[in-house]
């Protein structure tokens, strides 16, 4: 058998299988029913053997390469999977954990994460480190048996379920930035543990801010090496570019080409010399973009990885939703002003331009992914970092900066 | 669908541009651009030597037998050094035009001939409004005693002044036609226009009485329509090649220019300009494989891949060499430095078949909008 033929195999399982237990919508059903009809999915993903694509063997994942978690990918994006709570624990903590973890950690986290038993969330960015986010402020203090955790985190997906989080804090103040960094598991239902909703700028809240407070971590609960955070980080930011590069678009978007097309038929500005060239350029944008993720998806399996190439389907992808919104609400106009509160069409439109932002600036805002294409890709020089080499005491961040400001 | 260019596809990239780096660098383009002709006749044979006039010939007809994801290798490397040849009228859109038609005695005749070098060839359809008319614009061709002869006048002619072959798309009583002339034909008269783009030699055509050759084909319209989209991804890949260099220069100089103590590429307000050229550029190299690919192997998608290429692509170079003469300052906006004939080349390039404008709405029509 050729390897077309093999992969070719395994869409037709993946798709028999999803076909037969895509579970039904999830209208009407209430948080907590969700939750759980996520959690029944993830065990029958586990039990079916999709859980875990690209994970060895020995920690209960399947040993299989990009190839097949691409075709799983592509095929899913035909349903509306509850996979929500788990993108998280399955992109990018489990895989670190597999890459940098304990024997022990790797038995007591892994195949709880593959059943959908556990929730997991990333504890990185604080209301001072966002972009610069070695510059976190969270300290964990060793005591006798451990460390002791004060400080807070931002912008956490999931954490209002989760059970474990991957912490990053800082252990060595006296060491330059990124080299006092410690990744730890924390326990999400410690006492000291406080998670907050935080609605965003579209009304919804589907992030929280997470308060430590005096939380006890034990010794072994550090996640690689203490001080080498970064190092850990930095993996986890890896798993992250792959799992956000692995998920296909839904099915139907409110603001891709072919809905706009249909919004300016509703519109009744379909023929309008104007808006057909703005929907020809939209879909100009759009298609290019799918061709340069095809064309790289074609050459990570002729061997070579996209690596920081990512940072430009990310950024293009951002760019591309401006576009979209522009386009969008020219076609809507008086409609993409005000609108009767149960004109569903106009409250998705609205929704779109309002959560528009967002992905300019989560997972690395456009200016970040800038300088990585500059730098990694075009071996452009870094600007001079005047804080990279000074103890972290000393730098003039956060709450440090507190009397330095007038 | 292929978008990553195979082993041979690759080492004729590297061939290619080993051989216009050693025989077409930029004080031999300027050379040729300044000259009578617009191009150097010893590049071009040594060009026809490496076999690339006729890749998508067939081989009984004297070409390579390869394709159009071969021939765009060969135009994006072209574009990248902004060499002046008749390759875009010659071995594009004559040779389009011949295997288009059903004229098998005019293939047998010219393609070969197209294919050595030994004969260089054009097509004259426009008329100077947007695009190509399909009805032939107002250039009438008709029969006298059992020949034809051409009225009109046809304009951005590729090598128009000095190509030995013009194919001219002419209107008769019944419908529009494809018609071979001669350069030394009576009543031609050839006017080399001034070019935005002095690399780029285009002429103003006028036919009084002259006589042609008929073409035959069964759906002429439909065979220029196939010329007109081919000639849009071939554009494209010369488009790739010019917007890939022009980033490189920018970035090359980001590299090596001081001001306030710094390398200008460590300031996000170039460095960000770089990254966008690139990102355009990737962008733009994945559009042009899928077009090249599909040129080849799905006809029917080729009118929207076509349209998706300009639509794309020509805005995206002019952009990029828009940045290329800004990042540079000053020195990019001399006449020595090469910034200005990318610059040109780019927007010249972008208006030649027809416009953003023509390529969107063309675009909004193949994808049913």
């Amino acid at each position: 058998m050729t390897l077309v033929d093999a992969t070719q195999d395994y869409r037709s399982s993946v798709r028999a299988w999803l076909t037969a237990h895509a579970p039904g919508p999830a209208a009407g059903l209430t948080p907590d029913e969700q939750l759980r009809r996520a959690r029944e999915f993830q065990a029958a993903l586990y039990a079916a053997g999709y859980a875990g694509i690209t994970w060895p063997t020995e920690v209960g994942g399947q040993g299989l390469g990009t190839a097949e978690q691409q075709v799983f990918s592509e095929e899913a994006a035909e349903f509306e999977l509850p996979t929500y709570p788990f993108i998280i624990g399955m992109g990018m903590c489990g895989p670190t954990i597999v890459d940098l973890g304990t024997p022990e950690q790797k038995q007591r986290s892994l195949p709880k994460l593959l059943r959908g038993e556990e929730i997991w969330c990333q504890l990185f960015s604080e209301p001072g480190a966002g972009s610069d986010v070695a510059s976190l402020q969270t300290r964990a203090v060793r005591d006798e048996d451990g460390w002791v955790v004060n400080g807070q985190k931002v912008w956490t997906t999931n954490a209002q379920w989760a059970d474990y989080g991957a912490l990053l804090a800082r252990t060595d103040p006296d060491r330059p930035k990124h080299a006092g960094l410690t990744m730890f598991i924390v326990d999400m239902r410690d006492p000291g543990v406080t998670v907050r909703p935080l609605k965003d700028m579209s009304g919804r809240a589907p992030f929280n801010e997470v308060y430590f407070d005096d939380v006890r971590i034990p010794e072994d609960a550090v996640i690689g090496e203490v001080n080498r955070g970064w190092q850990a980080a930095v993996t986890m930011l890896g798993h992250e570019r792959v799992s956000i590069g692995a998920t296909r678009r839904p099915r139907s978007n409110p603001l891709e080409f072919a809905s706009l097309v249909e919004l300016a038929r509703h519109e009744g500005v379909a023929a309008e010399p104007t808006q057909r060239e703005r929907l020809a350029e939209l879909y100009a944008h759009e298609r290019a973009l799918e061709l340069f993720n095809a064309r790289m998806r074609q050459e990570a399996a002729a061997g070579n990885p996209p690596g920081a190439r990512g940072s430009v389907a990310k950024l293009a992808g951002a760019l591309l939703l401006r576009r979209a919104i522009e386009t969008a609400s020219e076609l809507g106009g008086a409609d993409a002003v005000a609108w009767d509160p149960d004109d569903a069409r106009a409250a998705e439109l609205a929704l779109g331009i309002n959560s528009a932002p967002a992905s300019s600036i989560a997972g690395g805002t456009n200016e970040v992914q800038r300088n990585i294409i500059g730098e990694r890709i075009l071996g452009l020089p870094k600007e001079p970092q005047v804080d990279r080499d000074l103890p972290f005491r000393e730098l003039k961040i956060g709450t440090q900066r507190q009397g330095g400001v007038g | 669908m292929k978008l990553v260019l195979e082993p041979e596809q690759q080492e004729l990239r590297s061939t290619v541009r080993k051989f216009l780096a050693d025989r077409s660098p930029s004080a031999k383009v300027r050379e040729a651009m300044a000259s009578d002709r617009g191009y150097d006749a010893r590049v071009w044979n040594q060009m026809a030597g490496l076999g690339v006039l006729g890749l998508v010939v067939p081989d009984e007809l004297g070409g390579a037998g390869a394709g159009q994801v071969e021939r765009a290798v060969v135009l994006e490397e072209l574009g990248r050094v902004l060499t002046p040849s008749p390759f875009l009228a010659s071995a594009v859109l004559a040779t389009d035009a011949l295997l288009a038609l059903d004229d098998d005695a005019a293939r047998t005749e010219l393609l070969p001939r197209l294919a050595t070098g030994e004969l260089v060839g054009t097509v004259a359809v426009a008329e100077g409004g947007a695009g190509w008319d399909r009805q032939g614009g107002a250039t009438t061709a008709t029969a006298r005693r059992g020949s034809w002869e051409l009225a009109g006048t046809k304009t951005l002619v590729l090598t128009g002044d000095t190509a030995d072959l013009v194919l001219v798309y002419a209107r008769t009583p019944d419908g529009p036609g494809w018609f071979a002339v001669d350069a030394d034909a009576s009543g031609l008269t050839r006017r080399a226009l001034t070019g935005l783009d002095p690399t780029r030699r285009l002429a103003r055509l006028t036919f009084d009485a002259t006589p042609a050759r008929a073409l035959a084909s069964a759906d002429p319209a439909a065979a220029l329509d196939l010329v007109a989209d081919l000639a849009a991804v071939a554009l494209a890949a010369e488009q790739v090649g010019g917007l890939q260099r022009a980033m490189e220069l920018t970035v090359d100089y980001a590299k090596v220019r001081v001001q306030f103590g710094r390398l200008i590429g460590s300031y996000q307000a170039v460095k960000h300009g770089c990254a966008d050229m690139y990102s355009a550029w990737e962008h733009a190299v994945s559009v042009l494989r899928y077009a090249a690919w599909v040129a080849d192997h799905d006809r029917a998608e080729l009118p929207l891949a076509a349209a998706l290429a300009q639509t794309y692509i020509g805005p995206a170079y002019f952009a990029a060499a828009t940045g290329t003469v800004q990042y540079h300052g000053g020195v990019g906006y001399t006449w020595e430095h090469d910034a200005h004939l990318y610059y040109k080349r780019a927007k010249s390039s972008e208006l030649l078949f027809g416009g953003p404008a023509l390529h969107r709405t063309r675009l909004a029509d193949r994808l049913g909008v």
